[in-house]
């Protein structure tokens, strides 16, 4: 298994090998899957809307629509307009949905089409029915990641239609950043146990976790509804999860509709999730209601029960900078080493981050932002790790150096329950903390001698 | 969605399925008129005396929901992507190489010392300032970097939509690295935005490895029946099952096109004595080249099936008219089959007269029907992805089909006989002599000829008439790819993925026969599928 990877690391300028990232539309078409009634549409070869469709379903095991202006060689010399415009009336007459939102590719960025304009043109020729909605992002391949390719497409929605009436409401926008449908059921918990009117953008719960009924669901009845984006102008204030997925969005409701914001970590752990209940509690003006405190009872009682299997224990980290941001901080917090800790995208802010929080435990540890995971596997064989915790895509390391691994983040291709379980918040951490204990004891179990092998872990 | 008057069942039609003819006008009808008059041509009621004129490998209309990918996909993703210790680099922005990173399943089987970079990615990651300034000094870095860590056989490089935009020449930077480094790279111009589909890329993928590779390496191989398989991508372990069963028979296979196979195999196939063809809309192009400067005759051969392979090793076996591989074959096959036999009563008595529809890729559509067929199944509506004429009404068609403007640029090598390496294996007498005892070389018959009358064949199927068709003909399974797989499901019908064979396999050949009946069995007769319906909301028969 991945034989040709030598420990021997050599400087790369131009050449990434396995990465851990992948490009800006497939994060735009998740982020619009959580809009009610949405048909995502890829303004670009067919190519990648079949990609990031099949990427999208071989993690959620669940239907993706999304439709694609189908560009030929002739759409590429001549601009992609009339494809738009045909897509456009080809999808409302056939697949009716509430909203359209287009993003862009890198064939019809580097080419120039300017989709407002085209949009604007489709307006005026009646091609988009009367109370019906066109939205779009730009998210060329070639600039940022998928994470960024969610974050444009969300800032979009908001673009087109947060608007602010001047009467502010009691609500608070959430939005989310990007988690699974479980994640964002979980966060809707907590604000609703809070009692705190809240909208959040984009919402894919009772979507990519839709039931078995017999029947297919064109637009499943989750998502977040073109009158909650708008009313989100009106809002108090705005709770952003995680600075790469969410801060933008966060920035223009605030430049936009004067909704004040911050932005805080992905609640994925113990400490971050007590940042974002402390922040519940502020906005709220309520105590910590104390079915939550009793879930942040029961995880930490877990961490400190299971103590020895975590203490000391090597790890390393990838995935997305704010889920892997919030983990770090999770493992550090139960007494494990990130020793080798890398996302696909990009920010430098990310290495500051994580050395921050490791400075303390692990202050030699290997930090990389736009890694890939041919590096990972390199550090990996130069300081080996007792645990991995990543994507699907390290099952190929995890075998190869024979190193448990948790599986986490986007995408997880091989395994399920991601998306019905959540990791967000004490419960996800709970559910987290118990992963990684049991893939250490299932580990010391397998490796133990005959004399050794405990009944009682 | 358009909903639509209710489909009474004819009579007179098998399995009392609706007339194909009433589905086909309701199915045109819910388009827009513009959109329904393209899609008619699209979809057909078979005759299979008469297979008639069906529109196929034309643009997808831009918003219709389909199956479709690009043209990367059928070069990269489908054809080169397979061979095992070559370098796979995609020059470009990240998604591409990292989509087409072993989601197909092409399997290889390592040991002996043979690299294996299947499990790799490898990417020029493209960035603003490469679309800017030009990518082809990075593109040529990346190799460098490439044959410094890895020391591969070759390097191959794969264009994608924005390298073509920008005007980077890939085959100059492979030149010169091929110059530079001392091994063999060489690049393929398959942005995404060419042709109509994956097809496109098949055929460019089919004419950069006979130009670099074939023929590569000159070599007597001592063996009375060499051969190669065109178009088998190992998915699953296909392969395998095909390579297991030829080495029982003693044949001998030189290179697989191009699953589980090395980079020197691919170089040195010329040197085989007979093509045959599994999937022929990816792979004809390679075998009609081969033929055409190496006299390597071809024929189209299916492995998928019980019945089919064996047909497909008697016509190996005929072709090179040897009496003790005859017998060796005949031989090999009548153990198979004894060894398949009790699974294939035992699951045919629970699935004949069950309804398959079948809508995939350029070939499986048409070869999952032998293995239907196998078991008693009938296959009520079929089409292809990204499939031509020729592969629903057969090649005789070739000549008629009109070269779009989609198509026109895709470049058709013109081939002729190599001055010192041209061997036909059999003379012109010996071949007519063949052909007129019924032999057929340089065939395929289409998906037609053996489809029934009276059932529907569309191509390029969209997701509405996906949904519709299911709702109408209520199929006891449905065959196709991941993202129209949940959706099928979703409607209480199990479908099976033919792309990626829903990651098991192999069903290649006779012991992949053997699996495919037990899981297709295994499939329809799930007890989940009655438990949708919670008790509370059944009503009391």
């Amino acid at each position: 298994m991945l034989d040709q990877t030598t420990a021997t690391i050599t400087e790369r300028t131009a050449l990434k090998i396995n990465p851990a990232k992948t490009c800006q539309p497939v994060g735009a078409l998740y982020a619009a899957l959580g809009v009610h009634g949405c048909l995502p549409h890829s303004h670009g070869s067919q190519g990648c809307c079949a990609y990031h469709r099949s990427q999208l379903t071989r993690h959620f095991k669940e239907p993706v629509m999304a439709s694609t202006s189908s560009f030929t060689e002739g759409s590429s010399v001549f601009g992609g307009m009339a494809n738009l415009q045909q897509a456009i009336s080809t999808i409302f007459e056939m697949y009716d949905p509430e909203i359209i939102a287009v993003h862009t590719t890198c064939l019809s960025e580097t080419i120039g089409d300017d989709i407002p304009t085209i949009i604007g043109k489709s307006q005026i020729e009646g091609r988009i029915p009367e109370g019906k909605v066109v939205v779009h992002c730009n998210t060329p391949s070639y600039v940022g990641s998928h994470v960024t390719g969610f974050s444009n497409m969300v800032k979009g929605f908001v673009k087109y239609l947060a608007a602010s009436t001047g009467r502010r409401s009691e609500a608070v926008n959430l939005i989310p950043g990007w988690v699974e449908p479980s994640d964002m059921a979980e966060l809707r918990r907590y604000t609703d146990s809070f009692k705190l009117p809240s909208i959040m953008l984009p919402d894919t719960s009772s979507v990519l976790d839709a039931p078995a009924t017999g029947e297919h669901s064109f637009y499943p009845k989750g998502g977040t509804t073109i009158a909650q984006i708008r009313a989100m102008g009106d809002a108090r204030h705005t709770l952003a999860l995680g600075r790469w997925a969410s801060q933008d969005a966060a920035d223009l409701l605030t430049k936009q509709c004067e909704v004040p914001h911050e932005v805080l970590d992905l609640p994925i752990g113990l400490g971050a999730t007590d940042r974002f209940v402390s922040a519940l509690a502020r906005l709220s003006g309520t105590a910590v209601p104390q079915p939550i405190e009793d879930e942040r009872g029961r995880l930490v009682d877990v961490i400190s029960d299971m103590h020895q299997y975590l203490g000391g224990k090597t790890v390393a980290i990838w995935g997305d900078p704010d889920q892997v941001i919030a983990l770090t901080e999770f493992c550090r917090d139960m007494d494990m080493k990130p020793l080798h800790v890398l996302t696909g995208s990009h920010g430098k802010e990310f290495e500051a981050r994580i050395k921050e929080t490791l400075a303390g435990s692990v202050p030699d540890a290997n930090v990389k932002e736009h890694g890939d995971l041919f590096l990972m596997h390199q550090w990996i064989k130069n300081r080996p790790v007792d645990l991995m915790i990543g994507t699907t895509y390290g099952k190929f390391i995890s075998r190869a150096e024979d190193i448990p691994l948790v599986r986490f983040g986007w995408p997880i291709l091989d395994r399920v329950g991601h998306s019905y379980f959540a990791s967000v918040g004490y419960t996800g951490g709970l559910r987290l903390a118990t992963q990684i204990i049991s893939a250490i004891q299932e580990r010391q179990d397998r490796d133990a001698p005959d004399h050794a092998f405990e009944l009682v872990m | 969605m358009t909903e639509s008057a209710t489909i009474t069942p004819d009579a007179a039609s098998p399995d009392a399925v609706p007339s194909a003819e009433k589905v086909r006008e309701e199915l045109i009808a819910a388009y827009p008129s513009k959109v329904g008059k393209k899609r008619a041509k699209h979809i057909l009621v078979n005759d299979p005396a008469n297979p008639p004129e069906i529109e196929a490998n034309v643009r997808t209309i831009p918003g219709i929901i389909t199956q479709r990918g690009c043209c990367y996909a059928g070069c990269k993703g489908v054809v080169m992507g397979p061979i095992k210790d070559m370098v796979h680099i995609v020059h470009g922005p990240v998604g591409c190489s990292y989509y087409a990173w072993m989601s197909r399943r092409n399997q290889a089987a390592t040991g002996d010392g043979v690299q294996n970079y299947l499990n790799y990615a490898f990417t020029t990651d493209m960035q603003d300032e490469d679309i800017v300034f030009g990518g082809e000094k990075k593109l040529a870095q990346a190799i460098r970097e490439a044959y410094a860590t890895f020391k591969p056989k070759a390097i191959d490089v794969f264009s994608t939509c924005p390298v073509g935009l920008i005007g980077d020449d890939v085959h100059a930077v492979a030149r010169q690295m091929k110059e530079e480094l001392g091994i063999n790279v060489f690049g393929f111009s398959c942005e995404g935005y060419k042709g109509v589909s994956q097809s496109a890329g098949h055929h460019i993928a089919n004419n950069g490895l006979f130009k670099n590779v074939v023929g590569e390496t000159d070599v007597a191989i001592d063996h009375p029946f060499t051969i190669n398989i065109l178009g088998e991508y190992n998915i699953g372990g296909d392969a395998f099952e095909i390579e297991r069963i030829l080495e029982k028979c003693g044949i001998k296979l030189v290179a697989t096109f191009s699953g589980n196979v090395k980079y020197d195999d691919l170089a040195t196939s010329h040197n085989a004595k007979l093509n045959v063809v599994m999937c022929h809309r990816s792979i004809n192009y390679m075998a009609e080249m081969m033929e055409k400067k190496f006299g390597i005759p071809w024929f189209k051969v299916n492995f998928i099936g019980a019945d089919s392979t064996a047909k497909s090793l008697r016509k190996i076996a005929q072709f090179y008219g040897d009496a003790a591989l005859i017998a060796k074959v005949e031989a090999v096959i009548t153990e198979e089959m004894a060894a398949i036999a009790a699974v294939r009563t035992e699951v045919s008595g629970r699935l004949t007269g069950k309804k398959a529809m079948l809508f995939v890729g350029g070939s499986r559509a048409h070869h999952y029907q032998d293995l239907f067929n196998d078991v008693g199944m009938v296959s009520v509506t079929a089409g292809y992805e990204f499939a031509h004429r020729d592969d629903y009404e057969s090649r005789r068609v070739i000549p008629a089909i009109k070269v779009d403007a989609d198509s026109r640029n895709i470049e058709e090598i013109q081939v002729g006989p190599d001055p010192k390496r041209y061997a036909p294996t059999k003379t012109a007498e010996e071949r007519a002599a063949m052909e007129k005892s019924g032999f057929a070389f340089s065939d395929y018959d289409g998906m037609m000829s053996q489809m029934r009358k009276g059932t529907l064949v569309i191509d390029d199927i969209s997701h509405f008439e996906m949904e519709r068709l299911i709702q109408i003909y209520k199929p006891d399974i449905f065959c196709s790819g991941i993202k129209d797989k949940y959706v099928v499901e979703k409607m209480g019908v199990p479908c099976k993925q033919l792309h990626s064979y829903d990651y098991g396999g192999p069903y290649a050949g006779f012991k992949g026969a053997e699996n495919f009946y037990r899981e297709i069995d295994r499939m329809i007769s799930k007890r989940i599928w009655k438990m949708i319906v919670p008790p509370w909301k059944k009503t009391a028969a």
